[in-house]
């Protein structure tokens, strides 16, 4: 097969910007799967249920996604201080492992997805947004406004929960509990609290994720499935709680998978995904910037 | 209740449905046998590894489609009896399944749960793009209308998953009482503790894996000849997977009746409420009814029956 150069480029670039939204869509189990430990496989459901609302918003209201998705933003963080309630309440305090919880979230998704399907049909629903459509050009590489407005929301996403984890009481609280949430205890603290705020922040991001997803494409309520594995991939690939870990991991397979889509046809793409699971859990379980 | 007396219930049990199927006219009980029949398999299979050894599988769809499809790709090249069909949709997903294993099973519970339902729907993805299948269109199986001896070809189809059911519990139970068995109960108990008092955990989590998967995917082999008309999206249902996750932990994970007991009672359940209700709101229940059960009770109907009884013993 012919390679050629510019074709290869524009695949890189397109790769780059899709990493950046996969980070969008991955940081919210990074923050649930890898700092706390609950395997939230419900995630995806979350930003399915993002993208419907930023369509009813925009479809009732014309508000802007990215807007939409900042208005909602609240209401998914009370929706996950519920849904850590119970999940506390049935799993943790009765000491259950992980594993059954995963059973839990399993419910939830499928509900979730039921639900949207009875509610809004299977048909793919689509938002209106000035930058959906015009690319910027820079010598030969096309920047795709649809593509390019996602990236920098997550980019900012992700700087802002840096800034936060590191900086504030309460993120370094969060840091404290994924390492030793015994430790954390014996200095006055309730993991649960801590646990409970940062498991309701990986619920808002799910807001935010949803408005992306749905400018990036067209959405329908059983689409968050594709990216169970791609979350989960970016999430072990990138050392598990790491947020730098998380970004480079996405960027690294938002390109495989553009450069896959490019010379091989973009039906291969899930594919790649789960390769670069099976590859990580078989040879580095630690993640690529694991320990 | 003893070895003997178990075999002669079960073989009791198959003759007496066969003989009651005869003197039924209405095809319909048929379908619907069937497929309550098949969420005995699975759930029985799924059990293996879920109720004895407490790893749970998310990718029942995924198995059942590949058991589904490879009847697919074989009834284009060759076109072989059922049985055949069974046994090669078997061995196909169960070294899927050995495979997935030997990748996860060595990690945490967790990874192994998110890589299985993953693989469930990567496998979909592929089929849907794969065209001597059918791709996303689906592809038309053209059955007999009769078989020699039995009749219409839906009630050998009842029969061969009669069979298969019968199969998939006594292979269950079988296991449940052997040391095999032990070591998974041992496993689930504190996986920790049996690696270090010699039990091979890897091995029987690779057994168990193969054995449940070979399963599921022989519960998925006749799928094509029994709705003759097979797409991606109804093979790979995600309904599969919540079904079999709900009925065992609703009649009871630790033995081999809990999971009859509860494909029974779902599956039945869900064909009446199909046809009366509707299907998507049918799924919704499924669903919500997963959760509560792993909310209320993670053991299942049977252990919150028993869990009752040992407290009231203890206060008394």
């Amino acid at each position: 097969m012919e390679v050629s150069l510019d074709l290869l480029l524009n695949a890189v670039v397109s790769g780059v910007l899709l990493g950046g939204f996969y980070a969008a869509v991955s940081v919210g189990m990074a923050i649930s799967f890898g700092m706390l430990d609950i395997g939230n496989i419900a995630h995806p459901a979350f930003i399915i249920l993002g993208s419907f609302t930023a369509y009813i918003l925009n479809e009732r209201c014309g508000v802007d996604p990215i807007v939409a998705g900042i208005i909602v933003l609240p209401f998914f963080f009370l929706l996950g201080a519920g849904i850590y309630q119970v999940y506390h309440l049935a799993f943790e305090r009765r000491g259950e492992t992980a594993f059954i919880g995963l059973a839990f979230f399993f419910g939830i998704l499928f509900i979730a997805e039921v639900g949207l399907i009875l509610v809004f049909g299977v048909d793919y629903r689509f938002v209106d947004a000035p930058y959906i459509g015009p690319s910027l050009h820079l010598g030969f590489v096309d920047l795709p406004l649809r593509m390019l407005v996602p990236c920098l929301v997550s980019l900012v996403l992700i700087g802002l929960l840096q800034l936060f984890i590191s900086r504030t009481f309460i993120g370094r609280a969060i840091h404290a509990v994924s390492q030793d949430a015994g430790a954390l205890q014996l200095m006055g603290v309730r993991p649960s609290r801590v646990k409970l705020y940062a498991f309701s922040l990986s619920i808002a991001t799910a807001a935010l994720a949803g408005s992306c997803l749905i400018i990036i494409q067209p959405v329908e309520p059983s689409l968050g499935r594709d990216y169970i594995g791609r979350v989960f991939a970016v999430v072990v690939m990138g050392g598990m709680g790491s947020l730098s870990g998380m970004l480079i991991a996405a960027m690294a397979l938002g390109i495989v998978e553009s450069i896959t889509a490019t010379f091989y046809g973009p039906s291969w793409s899930p594919a790649v995904a789960f390769g670069f699971l099976l590859l990580t859990l078989a040879f580095r379980p630690a993640g690529i910037m694991g320990r | 209740m003893g070895t003997k007396a178990f075999w002669l219930a079960t073989t009791a049990a198959v003759l007496i449905v066969f003989a009651a199927s005869r003197l039924v006219t209405n095809d319909y009980v048929f379908f619907a046998g069937y497929v309550v029949l098949q969420y005995v398999v699975l759930a029985t299979a799924w059990n293996i590894l879920g109720g004895y050894a407490g790893y749970i599988n998310f990718g029942t769809s995924g198995f059942v489609g590949i058991g589904a499809y490879s009847t697919v790709v074989l009834h284009k090249l060759v076109g072989p009896p059922i049985p055949v069909l069974i046994l090669v949709g078997g061995i196909v997903s169960g070294a899927i399944g050995l495979g997935m294993g030997y990748l996860t099973l060595r990690l945490r519970g967790v990874y192994f749960g998110i890589a299985t339902l993953a693989m469930a729907i990567v496998v979909q993805t592929l089929v849907t793009n794969w065209d001597f299948v059918g791709g996303s269109r689906g592809v038309y199986i053209i059955r007999p209308a009769h078989v020699p001896f039995i009749g219409g070809y839906i009630q050998y189809l009842f029969l061969v998953m009669l069979v298969l059911a019968a199969v998939a519990v006594a292979a269950a139970r079988t296991i449940e009482r052997s040391v095999f068995g032990f070591g998974l109960a041992a496993i689930r108990d504190d996986e920790q503790a049996a690696e270090v008092s010699g039990v091979p955990t890897l091995r029987l989590k690779l057994i168990a894996i193969s054995v449940s998967c070979g399963l599921m995917g022989m519960a998925g082999a006749p799928l094509p000849y029994y709705v003759t008309y097979l797409d991606p999206a109804s093979a790979f249902n995600l309904g599969y997977t919540a079904n079999t996750i709900a009925m065992p932990l609703i009649g009871g994970t630790a033995s081999w009746v809990g999971p009859v007991i509860g494909a029974i009672g779902l599956a039945t359940i869900q064909q009446v409420s199909t046809v009366t209700i509707s299907s998507a709101l049918n799924l919704l229940i499924v669903g919500v009814l997963l959760l509560i059960c792993v909310v209320v009770a993670p053991n299942g109907i049977v252990g919150l029956v028993r869990g009752k009884r040992r407290r009231a013993g203890r206060g008394g």
